[in-house]
């Protein structure tokens, strides 16, 4: 049941105009699936969008509609919250390539069959191209604040450095303005996983029923790992044994983080199309903000007059510490005003998602200006 | 506007207005809000603890968490009017090389300390031979942040050394400020506007 007082509202359009895309390509009748929270003023000045994470969805605070679980930023978004939903015109949307109701390879193709592989490779720039498209047709110029945690901070990185006039704020959790050696590494071990998956069939499972269930369920174990901490783990498991008091000798889930992690890897097939996975991880991989403007992270940024915020956890070994204060230091030389702060957690780098109360107030202090 | 810790509020009088300001150590930004509110100052601030820089965020303010000791150098030179060292000098582990940097990111600088010379620390030290424990050195020596005690003859002897000048200086005790007679003996605190 979703709180009234929230404003639900939203929907799926249909972009109006083709999609030039980074790769030469362009895409017709891109449909974009979002939600709304709160109402717009009438001199639509209040409006705040959200940027999802890479298997995030546009249910920010409402339930998902195949899980039924509360939307996933509900602790930060609603009334008198952090992002208060009474005072701000909250706006989120399935990224482009991803599976929630948003044109991706799971989508029809001008043949009527799934793109699937046929699907252009695309760009966090992309995913931020139709988020814009969708600011026009919703008729809002400028944004009060966009937000974004993890691959939701790279596009609000990138909606400042390309559509520096459309947002007075930016805030950037958890996040980095491009992917390390490591990080394309662990989704490379993802996207093998699905694609030694013989169900996989190069990608054209949908006609079959199940895909590539198996190869997706690993993939989403390892960057699982990725999102936590080790004293996280160490604390919620240990070494602790699944029902049971002696190990089995076997390759059963003995350990209480093996079973944790088959349901995580079982439980996200069930809402993600591994397509996607493959299309989304690939846009994350490619995003390099300094190498979309001759190299230098300052000359992204030059002109920009939003005020930024950067936040950091210091249990994050995925987009660790040094990749907020290097975002941080090119935004000082290119003399825009910018704060950042790590904050202490002991989640990892899902600590954005969680409950930190130190995030709230940075939160809500910046936006409330 | 609530009122500033005396040290600060001769700072605030003594910055031009308009101009860019980076607050070093700035704690929860008081002087940066203060410096914004009243003189439409381009406020930045630097502040080790992760707490402070929330603070200072709710108050909308430009603050990056960061260690004056070795974050300073990110900063090109002369990128601001003033840059500011309230209470923090002593608590750098080379204050030597702060005061560098502080004139370096800074066309002026303005330093406040508490000063190690002011007669209750001489006595404390004469009479009982104990670290002392006064209103402006609350915490016990093993325990307090400031790792490098200074005394107003001592800061006037590096500012020297390194041929810096000396624009205005200040001096307190308890919240009231006194003339510079005898300083090094009856001032609590002082404040230095510095230049290269």
């Amino acid at each position: 049941m979703v709180d009234p007082a929230l404003n639900l509202a939203g929907g799926s359009l249909i972009l109006p105009q083709p999609l030039p895309l980074d790769g030469g390509q362009s895409l017709e009748r891109v449909e974009v699936a979002y939600e709304t929270y709160g109402k717009l003023n009438a001199e639509k000045s209040n409006a705040v969008l959200i940027c999802h994470a890479l298997t995030g969805d546009h249910h920010v605070a409402s339930p998902h509609p195949i899980t039924g679980k509360a939307g996933w930023w509900v602790r930060t978004v609603g009334p008198g919250k952090p992002i208060d939903t009474d005072r701000y015109f909250v706006i989120c949307a399935n990224v482009l390539g991803s599976c929630l109701g948003t044109t991706g390879p799971a989508s029809p193709a001008g043949d009527g069959q799934p793109w699937a592989m046929r699907f252009p490779v695309i760009t966090i720039r992309d995913m931020v191209r139709t988020l814009v498209a969708l600011l026009d047709s919703l008729g809002i110029d400028q944004l009060h604040a966009v937000i974004g945690g993890s691959m939701g901070g790279m596009q609000a990185l990138s909606f400042a450095a390309n559509w520096p006039e459309r947002t007075r704020a930016v805030l950037v959790i958890a996040s980095t303005a491009r992917h390390s050696a490591q990080n394309i590494a662990f989704h490379e071990v993802g996207r093998q996983a699905i694609m030694a998956d013989p169900k996989w069939e190069g990608g054209n499972y949908y006609a079959k029923g199940k895909g590539p269930e198996s190869g997706l369920a690993v993939a989403r174990m390892a960057a699982h790992i990725t999102y936590l901490s080790e004293a996280g783990l160490t604390e919620k498991f240990g070494r602790r044994l699944q029902d049971r008091t002696e190990k089995t000798f076997g390759f059963d889930a003995d350990f209480q983080v093996e079973s944790y992690l088959r349901h995580q890897g079982l439980s996200f097939t069930d809402r993600f199309d591994a397509n996607s996975y493959l299309y989304i991880t690939r846009a994350m991989d490619y995003f390099d903000l300094a190498e979309e403007h001759g190299g230098r992270l300052a000359e992204a940024f030059a002109g920009v007059k939003a005020r930024f915020c950067l936040v950091s956890f210091d249990t994050d070994w995925l987009y660790p510490t040094a990749e907020s204060r290097v975002i941080a230091h090119a935004l000082n030389a290119a003399g825009a005003p910018v704060s950042f702060v790590e904050l202490s957690a002991p989640f990892g780098h899902d600590s954005f998602l969680l409950d930190v109360p130190a995030q709230d107030r940075v939160i809500a202090g910046f936006l409330n200006q | 506007m609530t009122a500033l810790r005396p040290d600060l509020a001769i700072i605030a009088a003594n910055v031009a207005p308009g101009s860019r300001v980076l607050d070093i150590g700035c704690g929860d930004g008081a002087l940066l809000a203060a410096l914004r509110n009243d003189k439409q100052v381009d406020a930045r601030g630097m502040e080790l603890d992760p707490h402070g820089v929330a603070e200072c965020v709710a108050k909308g303010l430009s603050v990056m968490q960061g260690d004056a000791d070795t974050d300073l150098s990110d900063y090109p030179d002369a990128a601001f009017d003033y840059a500011i060292l309230s209470q923090t000098l002593q608590t750098t582990k080379r204050p030597d090389m702060v005061l560098d940097e502080l004139l370096r990111v800074g066309r002026k600088g303005f330093v406040s300390f508490p000063n190690f010379a002011h007669w209750k620390v001489r006595a404390s030290l004469l009479w009982n031979g104990r670290m002392p424990v006064t209103r402006l050195l609350p915490i016990a020596w093993y325990e307090t942040p400031n790792i490098h005690h200074v005394t107003i003859r001592d800061f006037r002897e590096l500012v020297a050394a390194k041929g810096y000048r000396i624009e205005g200086e200040w001096f307190l005790s308890g919240d009231r400020q006194i003339g510079p007679l005898a300083a090094n003996w009856r001032a609590e605190h002082a404040v230095f506007q510095l230049s290269r």
